[in-house]
């Protein structure tokens, strides 16, 4: 089956695709289209990245000095705070989901759409009334409290707690939507020959993640709201002056905020799967294991929360088995990355931008991951917890996670998404600032973390100053390096070279059976799948563009496809 | 092979063929039915776990201060708890029998049967209502603001803010239930279901059984602890 | 404790490090070694070996539970004080600490303890969380309101440590900064000692004299012998069993519980009659009955 892409591109029409076939912002602030909808979480989570990332830049020049360096101790609580609420409600939780997915799950099951447009259309907008409350609290009393929200001095704080608690409570209503809808989606709309076993593996990083999504966030839903209520006719749940217990707080919060980071992270393996998969033309080494253990991890990841309270004042029993279920949770993870390594192994690599951010990924995640066995350590725990080594840890963890794999995957997608490529030398050395500049940011706030120095800290003892110099320092390079990325994607946007259907020789749907830009619903036909995913040697009429040679990648390459096989 | 032209007569007569409920996007209506099916299984899930919070809540209060949770229980009367239980009951077989005669197509008794259900829901709103006034009038509120002197216990407050709470949230759905049910009544009423379409009468069904359930599970844990 | 600490820190920095060279070296030889040099290059598809998965699973399950047991044996010495332990009370303000000895001496924002003894702080907060953190010697634990948690140390070296609150409080959670100050010995009991007058009564004193003022005396006897309530005699360290069958260890939160909700937990055999008015006593007033219950053995 040979796509309409073909006849336009020979006969010289303008194609009709999703981006053109209706025009004006209404067609957009209305639009059911998946991919539409997700480019619309494009540009908002964008914002909210520049946003929370202008507030890091912040927080790491104040660290610059000890003392006060360019904000008082009460702004710089808020602006910490927000950085951490703001990139984790605003940017982490729907980036990889709702962007990335949103474009590419339905066409990489051979959909025409997610099962339900409209709800998918009103998870956005309950998004962006759940990021407007927010901003009323924040703007009108700010917030300090940590994106944690700790009882009781969330109850005690004049800060916009209530409506960004309130704001909480509506963004969880999105994000319980959308993995409503790819839940179902990918139970139900799957092309004929679609197998569970020929689901690509982004597929099962971000089915694996609507289960924690949907089973998750009703618990921190009803959390935030306790807490709401708790300000307003203080029902006396969590605030020990009612008395409340403020530690059932922090287990309540714990049970959907720990599965919360498997939100950020399980999509994250997914793309890095798709990414290693296709630069590798191999496959993933143990497709089974790493399908199959994003969704062990899911569950698994509800039964750990009580790992980030040792100290808090849980019994010593419940302490020890949260840890021991934690190492259970860490090993797969760790074989994950063995799995992406050995797909390496005599593969065909070819080092593109989008690899790059894998392999900065691959980098970054074991430090994470390995750090996170140590923070899982009853012992080590007790000495380094609320410390800078968390604050690394985590960053090396999310950072990874959200923010590679984010990357990797929108350079991966762009030309699907937009027709158009990017400046390849450009994107490799802001790859390379990225990577430097988030290495020298928060490799010194482990060495920080083990010599002591507390997290949430507007000042600190002197000692630790060159550290934290190079960390502020390090925070440069990554906001310079972003700042290209920024600079040579709207370049392309407008000028970019035209992309072929499939210029990465990529095996999944979404390349090898749309066209240049997909048409508004993705297939003249539903596909009729014959093959795996990564089954390279089944499908070497796709490697046409695939080598690099950029001098003839405008030409359009039939998307020939297994159909006919 | 397919060209442009054949693919895109295909997709014409493909929506020639479309009935006009299904939309573009499924293969087929079943496919559509099975689909908004799982959707609202799903969606079951997350309001269960959304009730969990507070069953925690409510256990955790309750093994800590059994004494309290028994001496303010009383305050509650299981009498018009249990009418609401009855009432609730009621509703759920109405709403059954509203998608038995969708299933059959008998638009009439669809439509009374769905009525039916709003209207007991309804009576439960009153009921709830008379309850939470007699309770505002002793100055029964939650937790910090609970001002009853006819009993002073510390935990009280904890006890109503847990009643409050779960009986506010499950009211809440009550309301939107009867919102959400009344529109498919409308619906009905303007023809738009039939035995081979009924698919939004089915799921809000489920979704009202839920809210029935949950009901169900209240009731004893809050009015009836002897 | 920190040797100990720093032992298992490092065995998992170290074991850490070479897999992470071993992978990332593995990934940047194949990625040299196998980089495309063929536009049509098709690679064997990727082959299924149990084996190596199966031992990359079993291996790393291995050096994790090492570290586990490590890690629990250390927690549970971290988190298990020495009968003989000196105990000081510690009171989280925002944003201060206050530290009373056991003469009624108080200081705030120095900790003054003796070398080579274990010490054991009491803590409770009076406003908000707070975490008392001495990096030094490697202990750290929250401090709730409401309630009691507990850290112990046993200091080697004279000198003076700094203190971290690590949970964050407020505005001035960066400067709220205290210091262990270790002396040897018999310099400290001089330190306490000329630490002055108290100005409040020590804690078993006024226990004490609270017992007296307070009729705990018309229900709770001193002797052994029961009254209407159960005798103070051997009540702190016993196993408590109550009506409901369960069982509790009479520790500092219990006796803290039972004075302040006398309902919570009834002792088998005794009823339940104990006023709820003693909830209006000081945090001072119920630590010094405690103190005054514990020394009744």
């Amino acid at each position: 089956m040979a796509t309409q892409t073909v006849a336009t591109a020979t006969t010289g029409q303008p194609e009709i695709h999703y981006l053109n076939h209706a025009k004006g912002l209404k067609s957009w602030l209305l639009t059911l289209d998946h991919k539409r909808i997700g480019l619309l979480y494009l540009v908002s989570v964008i914002f909210f990245f520049i946003v929370g990332g202008i507030l890091a830049l912040l927080v790491r020049a104040e660290l610059f000095e000890p003392g006060q360096t360019l904000m008082s101790a009460e702004t710089y609580n808020h602006i910490f705070t927000l950085h951490g609420a703001i990139m984790i409600f605003l940017f982490l939780i729907p980036a990889v989901p709702a962007v990335l997915g949103n474009f590419a799950l339905p066409i990489m099951i051979g959909a025409k759409d997610v099962a339900f447009p409209r709800l998918n259309l009103a998870s956005w907008y309950i998004f962006w009334l759940g990021a407007l409350t927010m901003l009323v609290g924040i703007v009108t009393s700010g917030l300090d409290t940590g994106w944690t929200f700790y009882t009781p001095y969330s109850t005690m704080t004049s800060s916009g707690v209530t409506w960004v608690a309130l704001g909480v409570f509506i963004l969880g209503f999105s994000s319980i939507l959308t993995g409503l809808n790819f839940i179902v989606t990918v139970h139900k709309m799957r092309a004929p020959g679609m197998t569970w076993s020929r689901l690509p593996l982004f597929v099962w990083g971000l089915y694996a993640t609507s289960i924690v999504q949907i089973l998750a966030t009703p618990v921190l839903g009803i959390t935030v709201l306790l807490l709401a209520l708790e300000r307003i006719m203080k029902v006396g749940i969590f605030d020990p002056a009612l008395g409340g217990d403020p530690v059932l707080f922090q287990h309540f919060f714990w049970f959907y905020s720990h599965p919360a980071v498997y939100i950020m992270i399980l999509p994250a393996f997914g793309v890095i799967s798709e990414l290693v998969g296709t630069f590798s033309r191999k496959g993933i080494f143990g497709y089974k294991f790493v399908a199959l253990s994003s969704v062990a991890i899911a569950f698994l990841g509800f039964l750990v929360w009580g790992h980030h309270m040792y100290v808090a004042g849980q019994s010593a029993t419940a302490s020890t088995i949260f840890s021991l279920l934690t190492f259970l949770i860490g090993v797969p993870t760790g074989v994950k990355v063995l799995n992406w390594i050995a797909s390496l192994y005599r593969g065909s690599i070819w080092l593109r931008t989008p690899l790059l951010y894998a392999l900065a990924f691959l980098f970054v995640f074991p430090i994470g991951g390995f750090t996170g066995i140590a923070l899982g350590t009853l012992g080590l725990d007790v000495p380094l917890h609320d410390t800078y080594f968390v604050v690394a840890h985590f960053h090396y963890v999310m950072v990874s996670g959200g923010l590679l794999a984010f990357l990797g995957g929108l350079h991966y997608w762009w030309p699907k998404m937009f027709g158009r490529l990017y400046n390849e030398k450009l994107a490799q050395i802001a790859a390379l600032l990225i990577f430097v500049g988030f290495n020298v940011t928060f490799f010194p706030q482990f060495i920080l973390g083990t010599q002591g120095m507390p997290r949430r800290y507007f000042d600190y003892v002197p000692e630790f100053t060159t550290l934290h110099q190079l960390s502020t320092v390090g925070s440069w390079i990554l906001g310079l390096g972003l700042l290209l990325v920024a600079a040579y994607l709207l370049h392309s946007l407008f000028k970019g070279q035209p992309a072929p259907a499939n210029p990465w020789g990529a095996g999944t749907l979404e390349w090898t059976h749309t066209g240049r830009i997909p048409s508004p619903h993705n297939f003249e036909r539903t596909p009729v799948v014959t093959r795996g995913p990564y089954d390279y040697h089944l499908a070497e009429e796709i490697f046409g563009n695939g080598h690099g040679d950029e001098r003839r990648t405008p030409t359009v390459t039939p998307a020939q496809g297994q159909a006919q096989h | 092979m397919a060209g442009v032209s054949e693919a895109a007569t295909g997709h014409a007569e493909a929506h020639a063929h479309h009935p006009p409920y299904l939309q573009h996007h499924f293969v087929s209506a079943e496919q559509q039915f099975d689909a908004a099916k799982l959707g609202m299984w799903i969606f079951l899930a997350t309001e269960i776990l959304l009730f969990s919070g507070m069953f925690v809540a409510y256990a955790v209060y309750r093994v800590w201060h059994p004494e309290v949770f028994q001496a303010a229980s009383k305050l509650l009367d299981w009498r018009l708890g249990g009418l609401n239980t009855l009432v609730l009951l009621a509703s759920s077989y109405t709403v059954a029998l509203a998608v038995h005669y969708a299933q059959l197509g008998d638009k009439k008794r669809l439509v009374q049967n769905l009525w039916l259900t709003v209207a007991l829901a309804g009576v439960f709103m009153v009921v709830k209502y008379f309850e939470y006034s007699e309770k505002f009038h002793h100055n029964i509120f939650p937790g910090g603001n609970y001002a009853y002197e006819g009993l002073q216990l510390p935990y009280v407050g904890q006890f109503f803010s847990i009643y409050f709470v779960m009986t506010g949230i499950h009211g809440l759905h009550v309301l939107v239930g009867m919102g959400v049910l009344t529109w498919i009544a409308l619906r009905a009423q303007r023809g738009d279901f039939s035995s081979e379409y009924y698919t939004p009468v089915e799921i809000s069904a489920l979704y009202w059984h839920l809210v029935d359930i949950i009901w169900i599970f209240l009731f004893p844990l809050l009015y009836l602890i002897h | 404790m920190a040797p100990e600490v720093d032992s298992l820190f490092q065995f998992w920095a170290l074991v850490s490090t070479i897999i992470f060279i071993g992978v990332v070296g593995a990934m940047t030889y194949f990625v040299v070694r196998y980089r495309r040099r063929r536009r049509d290059e098709v690679p064997e598809p990727v082959k299924d070996k149990k084996a190596i998965e199966l031992a990359w699973i079993v291996v790393p399950t291995i050096l994790v539970l090492i570290v586990f047991t490590w890690g629990f044996r250390v927690f549970i010495r971290l988190y298990t004080a020495p009968p003989d332990a000196y105990e000081i009370l510690v009171y989280g303000y925002q944003w201060y600490w206050e530290f009373e000895y056991p003469n009624g001496v108080k200081t705030t924002n120095e900790l003054h303890v003796p070398a080579g003894q274990p010490v054991k702080l009491r803590m409770t907060s009076v406003d908000v969380i707070h975490s008392f953190y001495v990096p030094a010697f490697r202990v750290k634990q929250d401090v709730l309101p409401d309630r009691y948690s507990s850290l112990w140390f046993e200091a080697t070296k004279p000198g003076e440590y700094i203190v971290f609150c690590t949970e964050y409080c407020g505005t001035q959670h960066s400067g709220m900064l205290a210091k262990v100050i270790v002396h040897p010995r018999e310099e400290f009991e001089e330190w306490l000692e000329s630490a002055g007058i108290p100005e409040d009564m020590p804690l078993a004193e006024l226990g004490a004299r609270l017992y007296r003022e307070k009729a705990c005396f018309s229900c709770h006897s001193l002797d052994g012998s029961p009254m209407v309530g159960p005798t103070f005699k051997g009540l702190y360290g016993s196993t408590r069993t109550f009506e409901d069958g369960t069982t509790a260890v009479a520790d500092e939160n219990y006796l803290r519980e039972s004075i302040l909700q006398p309902g919570a937990k009834i002792v088998q055999g005794y009823p339940n009659v104990m006023p709820a008015s003693y909830a209006s006593l000081s945090e001072r007033e119920v630590a010094a009955l405690i103190e005054f219950i514990k020394q009744q053995q």
